[in-house]
């Protein structure tokens, strides 16, 4: 009998996205860029965030002429965000037929107590993570793959860095302790119990983890995939710099060979410069993306 | 024996658990020193337009093509499948060209069609599962390419000599029968002999 929307068929599409970079776009004319650049796929938006940053007021969900621009123009699997919450956002995305969709804290939540059901929908959903408990919560929700929040749109990577370094930590840990603590753990987590058994049983998260929220350079990306993430989700980074087609290209070889140091060196020359980018204790915590989702 | 896995991007580490589960030994070819004395190479699932890139840059097309030459068997899976292709739908030019079909790639419509069902494939076994995620399918194949396995009328698996190429996804499941059929293909076809029957 054949399915569609299976577990199985939704973590599967972002297994093969590993190795990748996955880049924010905001027209068709991005996307070819990114593509030719060798993007796994494209996050299609209204705006990066750290013009959304900018901007203020509410941010939404793209209009849906964009994400349709962006579907046209490229082969590659197209992403769109929705906001918390937002049951409907969600649903006009998956009628349009994105491939997948950001439960996003980039955009203004819709909900603040609950996430989107994310089990309920053949489309599959990546969602951010600060920690374990709070990714064990998005695939209990039924999210296909996660992502660190780091802090998007001002180009630091010292958030992700400290997302990713807290859920791979806290993965050993409950890999390393023995199977009566488990109960004590999720509750201290905030996590469901089966899952944790599950992680411990795979030593690893059952779904692929990217990094995301503050990579800026080639570097940037090598130290995440360096720490352990599965790919990088690279927003405002790109199309805020100097030369996005060479910052691109630059991006994606650092990700693949991100333990060649030569390498990265030589793609690393005459970059221009990257986005400018925000001292994170500069910012209120009112701004701080990574404080929503619950 | 040693059986590689391009590993550009993609779904390495499924591949190479498969491996690993029938007693051979996996490497993770990343470039073209990882290639000597491989028995078979894996092409495994990811973004085709990616890995075509990156085997651009770290000048792997001519040295896989030449491991190809010398008869070493290759198992294309899903993008896989689209780099081993002679041609592809729409494309101006195909990848490594190795394998006489003609693909198409996302034929079976965007990921919110993708989907899993059991196929029964004569010469490999009843019931496999198979995942097919975003995945192409032979459109036509050329003299001496044996058809193995259809499903919905389109051609999802095919065996030329030493290609085994299929639109789906074997690594996703925990199902290796389709892997260890590709190890016996390997373990049957020797690399040298080959080499010398392609001379005659």
């Amino acid at each position: 009998m054949r399915q569609v929307g299976t577990d199985r068929v939704k973590r599967g599409m972002a297994e093969m996205q590993k190795g990748g970079v996955i880049m924010d776009v905001i027209n068709a004319e991005q996307a070819k860029i990114a593509e030719a650049a060798g993007a796994v796929a494209v996050m299609a938006l209204e705006r990066v965030p750290s013009d959304i940053r900018k901007a203020g007021g509410v941010a939404r969900m793209a209009d849906p002429l964009i994400v349709e621009e962006v579907m046209n123009a490229v082969s590659i699997p197209v992403m769109a965000k929705a906001r918390i919450g937002h049951i409907v956002e969600a649903r006009v995305l998956e009628a349009m037929g994105v491939d997948y969709i950001d439960e996003s804290e980039v955009l203004t939540p819709a909900d603040e107590e609950f996430h989107l059901l994310k089990r309920d929908y053949t489309v599959p959903f990546v969602c951010g993570c600060r920690d374990l408990g709070e990714a064990a919560r998005r695939i209990g929700e039924g999210a296909s793959m996660l992502r660190t929040k780091g802090e998007p749109g001002t180009g630091n990577i010292v958030e992700a860095v400290r997302h990713i370094r807290k859920v791979n930590a806290q993965v050993r840990s409950v890999t390393g302790i023995s199977e009566d603590e488990l109960m004590t753990e999720a509750k201290v987590l905030g996590a469901p119990y089966e899952l944790l058994v599950e992680i411990k049983r795979l030593g690893r998260l059952p779904v692929v983890n990217f990094a995301a929220g503050g990579i800026a350079t080639p570097a940037d990306a090598a130290l995440m995939m360096e720490l352990g993430a599965d790919g990088v989700f690279v927003g405002s980074g790109i199309f805020k710099s100097e030369n996005p087609e060479k910052f691109a290209r630059a991006i994606v070889e650092a990700t693949t060979n991100y333990k060649d140091y030569q390498l990265i060196a030589e793609i690393s020359k005459e970059l221009g410069s990257p986005m400018k980018g925000i001292e994170i204790s500069t910012l209120p915590e009112s701004e701080r993306m990574q404080e929503r989702g619950w | 024996m040693k059986i590689g896995v391009l590993a550009l991007q993609g779904a390495v580490r499924e591949h190479v658990r498969q491996i690993q589960t029938l007693g051979c030994e996996a490497i993770e070819v990343k470039s073209m020193n990882d290639l000597p004395g491989l028995k078979g190479l894996v092409l495994p699932g990811g973004e085709s337009t990616v890995m075509r890139k990156l085997l651009d840059r770290y000048g792997l097309l001519e040295p896989v093509r030449s491991l190809a030459k010398k008869g070493v068997p290759m198992f294309g899976t899903c993008a896989g499948l689209i780099l081993l292709a002679k041609e592809i739908v729409g494309c101006e030019e195909a990848h490594l060209k190795l394998m006489d079909v003609v693909v198409e790639r996302n034929s079976f419509g965007r990921q919110v069609d993708s989907f899993e069902v059991e196929i029964s494939i004569e010469k490999v076994g009843k019931d496999i599962p198979a995942v097919f995620i975003r995945a192409p399918h032979i459109v036509s194949v050329g003299p001496g390419v044996e058809i193995l396995a259809e499903y919905d009328g389109r051609i999802v698996l095919a065996k030329q000599g030493q290609y085994l190429g299929c639109s789906f996804h074997p690594e996703l499941t925990g199902d290796t029968r389709l892997m260890e059929y590709f190890i016996e293909m390997a373990k049957e076809i020797h690399p040298s002999t080959l080499a010398k029957t392609n001379r005659i």
